[in-house]
């Protein structure tokens, strides 16, 4: 449903991204790995519409939308959950939840926040308060579950799991395998590259602004390449060093 | 004697929390200070001198008039001035704020131009019709102009909090690109934005002309300047700041020239904006525009 050929881009003169080529089938969770640095949030904003490529093109249930703005794009079915969550801080709860139905005009909006709501109980116990005043795995929940408000075709989720207690993280990821197999497909962009391939399809592994090695899911946890940079004993804990540090 | 400049007071001060509103919803969406706000001010209260005065139309119309024009004016601002500007390789973040100020001078000399320089008299039906409660004489204008910028404030605030758009301006205030990832057309809310913001602007030239019966082409600058004076002391940005602020100065100001010495009257803002800056430089609310409640 979402293709990208040979995406080129750059951050003033600093080229983010070198000629990604990447697709991602509908139904699926696609997670994309790589290194702090790879481009991966480069790639997700990309794809959003905050940035705009300089070369090559997206493509979106098979129609060009390579220089759609955001608020287009999320109409068309494009829903971003970015990287550091970014609720809006000082608005309520229950605001942002409306924030996340923004463009819709169909009455079932209200019904659907309070189901959203059943979901997360934690969500209503504090809709009135501004949502700043969440912990973190709160407010991560807060934004996917804005994001879903939305009805995107495709989300995209960059690094969900950031600065998040592993008990939180492991309900991070069933959430989101829930919410693809209620029929939306994922994009998901993580660190923790072994939970993150356990859940997925496929996935594509970035290093400095291009794709490395694409294939499904299960290859990869087997890959010895992927072993060794990704899942390994050592990397996973420098890992852990580079999430305290932030 | 109290009473009534307490009356006084907060009469000028509602007027001055509306054009500090007008200057802290411009500066929460898009974090410049808009140095043409007080111009497009004056713009409003020349509309209203020239449609009361010379056409003869009743005060109503001549607001409809004014917030038309002024919001004309925001509207081409924000088109010509400011969105060429914006998101462009190379342009320095001054250049939008000296974009205005360009604005505000040809502005200024423009209606120089056309209304010669001196002040021209406001004049309303009920300019002199007071009335009297106990030992306290109210003028009407007093009350008008009280009654329009409370329900304006109150307006705004619940449009802020409650509608759709007002909640889309609130988040495009928080975070441009949160905003445009919810769906928010955000160059389209910066434009509503600066139109309500002018148009506000354009409303207050009229009170404050029927306040002081008096209209000039310098009158944008000094209440531009005092609109800056109180958005800095109830914090950039912050709706809830301006409006309080602006009471502030407003009740300060008239106390200062009934007990005190007069010819200090106008270096009060100024007064404040020093020790706000130096004892809590964020101002009183010190945070953003989305808390807009
Ligand atoms: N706003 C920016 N300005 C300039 N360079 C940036 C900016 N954001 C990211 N980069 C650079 O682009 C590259 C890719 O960054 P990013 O996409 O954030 O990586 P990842 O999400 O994989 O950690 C990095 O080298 C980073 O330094
Ligand atoms: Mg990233």
């Amino acid at each position: 449903m979402l293709k990208l050929s040979n995406v080129e881009t750059y951050y003033g003169q600093i080229q983010a991204l070198k000629g990604i080529d990447m697709e991602v089938q509908e139904g699926k969770i696609i997670t994309l790995l790589g290194a702090n640095g790879a481009g991966k949030s480069t790639t997700m904003k990309t794809i959003a519409g905050l940035l705009n490529p300089k070369k090559g093109t997206v493509e979106f249930l098979g129609e060009k939308v390579t220089a759609l703005r955001p608020d287009q794009l999320l109409r068309k079915g494009i829903a971003l959950v970015p990287e550091g969550r970014a609720i809006l801080s000082s608005m309520t709860v229950l605001e942002n939840l409306e924030m996340g139905a923004y463009h819709r005009k169909d009455k079932a909006v209200k019904a659907e926040i309070e189901e959203v709501m059943q979901r997360f109980p934690i969500l209503k116990e504090r809709q009135s308060q501004m949502a700043g005043t969440l912990s973190g795995g709160q407010q991560q929940m807060l934004a996917i579950a804005r994001a879903l408000l939305s009805k995107p075709k495709l989300l995209l989720l960059d690094e969900p799991s950031m600065g998040l207690a592993p008990l939180i993280v492991a309900d991070i990821f069933n959430i989101i395998k829930e919410i693809n197999s209620a029929g939306t497909t994922v994009l998901l962009v993580e660190q923790n590259a072994k939970q993150a391939l356990k859940i997925a399809d496929y996935g594509y592994v970035m290093e400095t602004g291009k794709i490395i090695v694409e294939g499904n899911a299960a290859d990869l946890l087997t890959d010895p390449r992927i072993v060794e940079a990704y899942l390994g004993r050592k990397s996973t804990s420098e890992q852990e060093l580079v999430k305290e540090g932030n | 004697m109290l009473l009534e400049q307490l009356i006084n007071g907060l009469t000028l001060g509602s007027i001055y929390a509306i054009v500090a509103l007008g200057f802290t919803l411009v500066f929460g969406v898009l974090g410049i200070i808009n140095m043409a706000h007080g111009e497009i001010f004056m713009v409003g209260a020349f509309v209203g001198v020239m449609t009361t005065g010379v056409l003869g139309w009743p005060l109503w119309l001549a607001f409809i008039a004014s917030i038309v024009v002024t919001g004309i004016l925001g509207y081409l601002l924000e088109r010509m001035t400011l969105r060429p500007l914006r998101g462009k390789k190379g342009v320095s973040h001054l250049a939008p704020l000296i974009s205005t100020i360009g604005v505000s001078i040809l502005l200024e000399n423009l209606s120089h131009h056309i209304f010669g320089a001196g002040n021209k008299p406001f004049r309303t039906e009920f300019a002199e019709i007071s009335i009297e409660i106990g030992s306290v004489s109210i003028y009407i204008v007093q009350i008008v102009i009280f009654v329009i910028s409370i329900v304006l404030m109150i307006g705004l605030s619940v449009w802020l909090s409650k509608t759709k758009a007002g909640k889309a301006l609130r988040a495009t205030a928080e975070n441009l690109e949160t905003a445009s990832i919810l769906g928010v057309n955000t160059k389209k809310i910066i434009t509503l934005t600066v139109i309500i913001a002018s148009a506000m602007g354009g409303i207050a030239g009229i009170l404050v002309g029927m306040a002081f019966n008096s209209v000039s082409p310098q009158m944008g600058l000094a209440i531009g300047l005092k609109g800056l004076a109180i958005i800095i002391l109830g914090g950039m940005g912050n709706v809830k700041g301006a409006m309080v602020g602006g009471l502030i100065l407003g009740l300060s100001e008239t106390f200062l020239v009934a007990y005190g010495d007069s010819g200090y009257r106008d270096a009060i803002a100024f007064i404040m904006i020093i020790f706000i800056l130096l004892l809590r430089p964020q101002g009183i609310f010190g945070s953003k525009i989305a808390e807009g409640r």
